[in-house]
């Protein structure tokens, strides 16, 4: 085991640590302005890949405006979630809310299979970017180099807004106690709306990106990434964007490393691995790494 | 300015005002007083619309003179109109820092030199919030955090500031101060409708007050007349005399 | 003279219950029988997660994962002691020679899958709402993956199959009944009580000197005892039992049932895992003539949506119709 194949492995945990970040935000957004999980949203990332599809190889778009079209249709799908899941369960119990957002989830994966096909679809990216570049020991493509960094760009992006723009502030202050923020002035339906947009944007991006790593998807292809992101976003501590970052990043790697670095015959353990450290970590930790203490919302 | 005519409440389905009338004139401060479960939050609440009213009606006179009725309106629109209202409990957002509080509370204004304005003059008022600009709200002391939430309340420009139980969990000395500066911002032209456990300092401080008993309103009047009223007591016991 | 009668009036249902199996194991053909055994069973499955999650209000998402194994155990217990010499050769001297019939073994099974509880709620019942339905899941998911490579006592990602067919409604209609009794008991006892408690506020139930933990990982236990013994059952009506017969979606499945029957109600469970399993069935033939896969499963989310839109807290809400409350409650 050379120091290059440990490096390998680490650039490749961090690369799909960047997708389950990216998606994990939006969870944790979610959760922190109306306290109830968005099972759906692991289904945005789906239809993030599958938009990639179609306008990038099946009408031959140009990538930037591929990419713009994604965000677009993220902050779109996500905004309808939240008109049909979300807003008439507003006030009710949160396994509701798990609930009604589950079946949405149900309905997106059929009608996925309904009008494309439950058969997996073929996916390449641009020329360009399948380059193989070399650095040091370590190679991998132009991809994964653009993933990460774009993930980072949009990591930062969304930093910036949350706490230095007035729309930050709003949705800060909707997370924390939401009839205060109603005397401030704050639409909070308007907030509620902004962050849904935010967090299915970023997860359509997600989606374009693990369409542009893996190759391969089909409609049910949101269900795992979703699961553990929403892992990722329990770990950093539900309604914590650093939180949501960190768990992102950690399951990554943990998932990368776990089957690189031990020997093979446990390989197959690599889940139940995964997750014995998650339990582990929420026992020490049992609001997750940076989470605050969970206050009940009526 | 405020005018409320028998308003009717229920929360749940409790019946908390069982129809009540008040009225607020422009520049005065007006004490609304009573033991607990009176429903004078709920009147607060109803007025800012994070409850509706079962019956009645609130009529609101803008700058521009024309008359709104509030009970009509979403509760951003209220904000909008000048009607602040600083919450029971104080309500600070503990995870903001006081800075950003004081941003939250300037959310629907749009006129950047103002809003510089305001803040020099809310940290004219209470100094001790500029020294901890930085600091997260949720570490201010209590007499600090009910500074805040005023000072929020005022970053909106209120032509009717909103207080609920201003007093609550804080030292004498603190809420002392707190009243003289209510007082001060009443003097620059700030109308206040006030609700107090505390009655012989809100009575103290306001013009004119109303005593709320289980639902309805038992005495209106001047304070001064209030406060030497035998009655007044009656009301804090509920009914019980001594 | 009324609590008698209402205890007259059961002994009758039940009674009549039992005449219904016999005229349906002997008139019902194979495939409507199988579907009603199936019934039975997410009964089963509804109202004994409804201890764990609705009575006490623990999200949990392990419950499929205490089915596998109560269904393993019993499957291995009850298998043919010659074909076990050639598919589990790894099992220990004793339990290679004994084949147990269907009562003991399905006990066992429960047994074992509340022993699995005991293990897993120690750590992990610590933790509230969705850290708990994650370590849950955890669970869930180390549980398959144990089973999976276990092979020489499970037969790993092959599992076992020609499993005895040992199921039908003689057997799931008395342990649909014993789930009730057991849940109804509970519910209108002061231990039922307790559980609400736990559930409504746990700072006021601790206040109150209520062991909190001791209050959840009973939940936990009790439910988990029925859904191994329904593994059991559902490994005996399958014929077969692999790691992945007991999934994540299994779990949302009966989450689901819970939820929109109304979590904490046992006639709201019962009523959605009948409504749901029969729903569910009745689209598979229109779904296979018309070649589009899904749409059942469209429709079933609708339904849910629609329901929960309306009574958010599910169709029963926390509460027995008044018809099935004992008398004094």
């Amino acid at each position: 085991m050379t120091g290059g194949y440990i490096t390998q492995q680490i650039v490749n945990g961090l690369i799909l640590g960047s997708m389950y970040a990216l998606v994990a935000i939006g969870f944790t957004m979610i959760y922190g302005i109306i306290r109830l999980i968005n099972f759906a949203h692991g289904d945005v990332v789906m239809i993030g890949a599958f938009v990639t599809l179609g306008l990038l190889q099946i009408l031959g778009w140009p990538f930037w405006l591929v990419s713009l079209c994604v965000l677009a249709a993220g902050a779109f799908v996500g905004l309808c979630i939240e008109r049909t899941a979300f807003r008439p369960m507003r006030g009710a119990p949160q396994v509701t809310g798990f609930i009604t957002s589950l079946a949405v989830s149900i309905m997106i994966q059929n009608l996925g299979i309904v009008f494309v096909s439950a058969q997996p679809r073929n996916f390449t990216f641009p020329g360009f970017l399948q380059q193989l570049l070399r650095v040091g020991p370590v190679s991998f493509r132009a991809v994964d180099l653009v993933i990460m960094a774009t993930a980072l760009v949009l990591m930062a992006a969304l930093i910036l807004l949350v706490r230095k723009t007035r729309l930050g502030v709003g949705m800060r202050a909707t997370a924390e106690n939401l009839d205060v923020a109603r005397l401030m002035g704050i639409n909070i339906n308007r907030t509620i709306m902004a962050t849904f947009a935010v967090g299915g944007a970023l997860a359509a991006v997600a989606g374009l990106m693990w369409g542009g790593k893996f190759g391969q998807i089909d409609p049910l292809l949101g269900f795992v990434p979703g699961l553990k992101s929403f892992v990722a976003a329990v770990i950093g501590g539900v309604g914590s964007i650093p939180g949501a970052i960190c768990g992102g990043y950690i399951l990554g790697l943990a998932e990368v490393l776990f089957v690189g670095l031990l020997p093979p015959i446990y390989s197959a353990f690599r889940d139940a691995f995964v997750f014995g450290t998650l339990i582990l970590i929420l026992l020490v930790l049992p609001n997750g790494l940076l989470g605050k203490r969970m206050e009940d919302r009526a | 300015m405020l005018r409320i005519e028998n308003l009717e409440v229920y929360r749940g389905r409790t019946y908390v005002l069982k129809g009540i009338s008040l009225e607020v004139g422009r520049g005065e401060i007006v004490a609304l007083i009573g033991a607990n479960g009176a429903g004078k939050t709920t009147t607060l609440k109803t007025i800012s619309a994070l409850l509706h009213p079962h019956r009645g009606r609130i009529a609101y006179r803008t700058e521009t003179d024309q008359e709104l009725a509030l009970d009509r309106l979403p509760a951003e629109e209220i904000v909008r109109q000048g009607v602040s209202h600083c919450p029971e409990g104080r309500g600070v957002f503990a995870g903001l820092t006081v800075r950003e509080n004081l941003v939250a509370g300037a959310y629907l204004r749009r006129d950047k030199p103002g809003i510089r304005e305001d803040f020099q003059r809310v940290y004219e008022l209470f100094p001790i919030l500029e020294q901890r600009a930085s600091q997260t709200a949720g570490s201010l002391s209590g007499g600090e955090q009910a500074m805040l939430a005023i000072g929020r309340a005022l970053m909106a420009r209120p032509r009717l500031l909103i207080l609920d139980e201003p007093s609550l969990g804080l030292a004498p000395l603190i809420v002392a101060r707190i009243f003289a500066l209510l007082a001060e911002i009443n003097a620059r032209g700030v109308t206040i409708l006030l609700v107090e456990q505390n009655a012989i300092m809100a009575l103290d401080l306001s013009h004119r007050a109303y005593v709320l008993e289980t639902g309805r309103v038992t005495l209106s009047g001047a304070s001064s007349a209030i406060a030497c009223d035998e009655a007044v007591r009656r009301a804090y016991l509920g009914g019980q005399s001594r | 003279m009324r609590i008698q009668r209402k205890t007259l009036l059961v002994v009758v249902l039940i009674l009549a219950g039992l005449g219904g199996v016999a005229v349906a194991q002997r008139s019902l053909n194979d495939y409507v029988l199988s579907l009603v055994n199936f019934v039975g069973i997410y009964i089963i499955l509804a109202v004994s997660l409804n201890i764990t999650n609705g009575f006490t209000g623990l999200f949990s998402l392990g419950h499929p994962a205490f089915m596998a194994i109560g269904g393993y155990t019993t499957a291995i217990l009850t298998f043919p002691v010659q074909r076990k010499a050639y598919f589990l050769a790894g099992l220990p001297e004793w339990l290679a020679r004994t084949e147990v019939p269907f009562l003991p073994s399905l006990l066992v099974g429960g047994v074992m899958a509340s022993l699995a509880a005991l293990i897993v709620g120690v750590p992990v019942l610590r933790l509230r709402g969705h850290y708990l339905a994650v370590a849950t899941l955890g669970v869930l998911i180390i549980v398959q993956v144990l089973i999976t490579n276990l092979e020489s006592v499970t037969r790993g990602p092959l599992g076992l199959n020609g499993l005895p067919a040992l199921t039908d409604l003689w057997w799931v209609f008395p342990w649909v009944v014993v789930t009730l009794f057991v849940s109804w008991k509970i519910k209108f006892s002061s231990f039922g009580r307790t559980m609400l408690s736990v559930r409504e506020d746990d700072l006021a139930a601790e206040c109150c000197g209520v062991n909190l933990f001791r209050t959840r990982l009973a939940a936990l236990v009790i439910g988990a005892f029925f859904a191994g013994v329904a593994g059991g059952l559902w490994a005996h009506l399958v014929t077969a039992i692999t790691p992945k017969s007991f999934s994540l979606v299994l779990a949302f499945t009966i989450v689901v049932m819970v939820v929109v029957g109304g979590a904490g109600s046992i006639t709201g469970s019962v009523v959605a895992a009948v409504v749901f399993s029969v729903l569910t069935e009745f689209f598979r033939p229109m779904e296979e003539r018309l070649n589009i896969y899904g749409l059942g499963e469209i429709f079933m989310a609708l339904v849910m949506i629609f329901i929960l839109i309306y009574r958010p807290m599910g169709i029963f809400g926390p509460r027995e119709p008044r018809l099935l409350k004992p008398d004094d409650a």
